[in-house]
């Protein structure tokens, strides 16, 4: 049982610490359209917290909800993967980040449609066309910017430098991840690594862009290790619930 | 002579309740009557999203962000329709923009407050754009035919926004004390800049008189205004909180409510630039326009080969 809490958890998080990320642009895009339509992600990628928030909320019981599992817990108990949780850095570093996590998401969720978890399984099969229109908008953004102008290009090229190193953590099981995985309730991910490199790598080509030599990749998120962004971006999400604990909103 | 003819043509179509479309002629002036008030709605609806923004990150519930952005997102929205409609008078979306951002343009002083409290994004929707509604509903009766029909999209979404405001304000003055103060302050602290919304008193308005008779405005300031303070003064009842207005009364002769004195000063310091966020507020705008340059530079269609 914790397993799966931690997993759904997991889940949560990656898509609540996305949200507050992408929704700092919001007023603030370089195009009226882009700024509607990365609002739009962002309200998905929260409503898709919400789902898998309100699952785990079931499952832990005792008084639960939502927003306490949102907004009452720690640094070190949130389990984002660590490229959520990076800075937006300009437009096009937001749109890299957002491509490697939809990408991910996309293939997760068509495999997570058959897990042995109901409840999963409908917010993975309700969440996938969302991700769907997500990974095809960043995946155009990703070739128009790395296979734009002189600047776009260089931008997109420091863009990768910056985020390669956190694009390993998806397929690092975490502990609760691979018991699940061993005891048959969410597939096996060696199939879905290989499938994410290739279409990585097709994607990149076509934004003639190359991915870093160096491949060491960071790990951390899942088990509630972070970088030192999560903690501010914490503070702000939770600042009203912690400072009038209790109220109702 | 033909242009008294057309000009009385024209005048004549306004009279008749017919509206004007992008392709008719019409006199220069009500084209760049038009292209200021649209304009301005725009870019209000775009710089208004500053101040809103302000909060999403730190809604109290995941309910409250949910509804927050979306609320945003809309006004972005409408801030497209009314470039799009500006367009149809022959200005393109960028210029528009630059008046904004070189100053020339306006956009409404409300916007030029801060949000200081999570209560303020309740006061917002419930005064603010309740106020908006008011000046909105009569447009959708406007005699440019682009400009009315974006407004009658608009108004719908802002009258739904107008009750989540409320609705916001409500839970705050059932819950603690803290909240109920929260509740209060912002309500005080919104109240006289929304009354502001409707602009200069009749007799101080210089655009009204032409735009009254172009029937680009239907009801004059102090009309608005007047309706406006009769629904709020309902309204506030059922929170159990109090407007801050030791003058406003019931009046029973003139079936209205009286209401206290503006602070034109302040009213007009605001507008010439001097309110608590003006300089902010373009400053973010301007900031937003550069750092996307190199964006909208990218993603311009190629050029065709041989040009």
């Amino acid at each position: 049982m914790k397993e799966i809490i931690s997993y759904t958890l997991y889940l949560a998080d990656t898509n609540l610490i996305l949200s507050q990320r992408n929704g700092e642009w919001c007023g603030h895009g370089p195009i009226l359209e882009q700024d509607i339509a990365m609002t739009n992600i962002t309200l998905d990628l929260l409503g898709q917290a919400r789902n898998f928030y309100q699952y785990a909320a079931t499952l832990i019981g005792n008084g639960a909800t939502e927003d306490s599992l949102a907004y009452l817990r720690t640094e070190r108990e949130f389990k984002n993967c660590l490229l959520a949780e990076q800075p937006n850095g300009d437009w096009g570093q937001t749109i890299l980040r957002q491509f490697f996590i939809s990408q991910y998401q996309f293939l997760l969720y068509n495999s997570l449609i058959n897990c042995k978890d109901e409840q999963l399984s409908a917010i993975a099969e309700k969440g996938l066309k969302e991700v769907t229109y997500h990974l095809r908008w960043s995946s155009e953004w990703v070739i128009r910017l790395g296979d734009g102008t002189e600047e776009s290009h260089r931008r997109m090229t420091n863009a990768l430098e910056a985020l390669w190193t956190y694009t390993g953590e998806f397929f690092i099981p975490a502990a609760y991840e691979q018991f699940l995985i061993d005891n048959g309730t969410i597939p096996s991910q060696d199939e879905l690594k290989l499938t994410y490199q290739e279409n990585i790598n097709s994607i990149l080509k076509r934004a003639n862009l190359n991915p870093p030599s160096g491949s060491f990749m960071q790990k951390g998120g899942k088990t509630g290790i972070h970088t030192e962004h999560l903690g501010p971006l914490l503070a702000e999400l939770q600042y009203m619930q912690r400072t009038y604990p209790g109220a109702e909103w | 002579m033909i242009l008294p003819d057309m000009e009385k043509l024209f005048q004549d179509k306004i009279d008749a309740e017919i509206k004007i479309e992008p392709k008719d002629w019409m006199p220069e002036g009500y084209r760049k009557n038009n292209i200021r008030q649209i304009s301005q709605h725009a870019h209000s609806e775009i710089v208004g999203m500053l101040p809103e923004g302000n909060w999403i990150g730190r809604a109290p519930s995941l309910k409250r962000k949910a509804i927050l952005l979306a609320k945003v997102q809309d006004e972005a929205g409408h801030g497209l329709y009314l470039y799009s409609a500006c367009e149809t008078l022959g200005i393109s979306r960028e210029e528009t923009i630059n008046d904004l951002h070189s100053g020339k343009a306006k956009y409404s002083s409300i916007f030029n407050y801060p949000t200081l409290s999570w209560a303020d994004i309740g006061a917002i929707g419930w005064l603010v754009d309740g106020a908006a509604i008011m000046n909105q509903v009569m447009l959708t009766r406007t005699s440019y035919g682009p400009y009315a029909r974006a407004m009658v999209r608009i108004c719908k979404e802002e009258s739904f926004h107008q009750r989540q405001g409320f609705e916001s304000l409500l839970v705050l003055s059932k819950g603690t004390e803290e909240q109920k103060a929260m509740c209060q302050d912002a309500i005080n602290r919104w109240w006289w800049p929304a009354l502001m919304m409707f602009g200069p008193r009749d007799s101080e308005s210089s655009n009204s008189d032409q735009s009254m008779k172009w029937k680009i405005k239907r009801k004059s300031n102090d009309e608005l205004r007047q309706q406006f303070v009769d629904m709020i003064a309902e309204q506030i009842k059922v929170l159990g909180m109090r407007l801050p207005d030791d003058n406003l009364k019931w009046n029973e002769e003139r079936k209205h409510y009286d209401f206290g004195e503006i602070d034109w000063k302040e009213f007009w310091e605001v507008v010439k630039g001097n309110g608590p966020c003006n300089k902010q507020r373009l400053e973010a705008r301007r900031k937003a326009w550069e750092d996307g340059a190199w964006v909208r530079e990218a993603a311009k269609p190629p050029t065709p080969k041989g040009e």
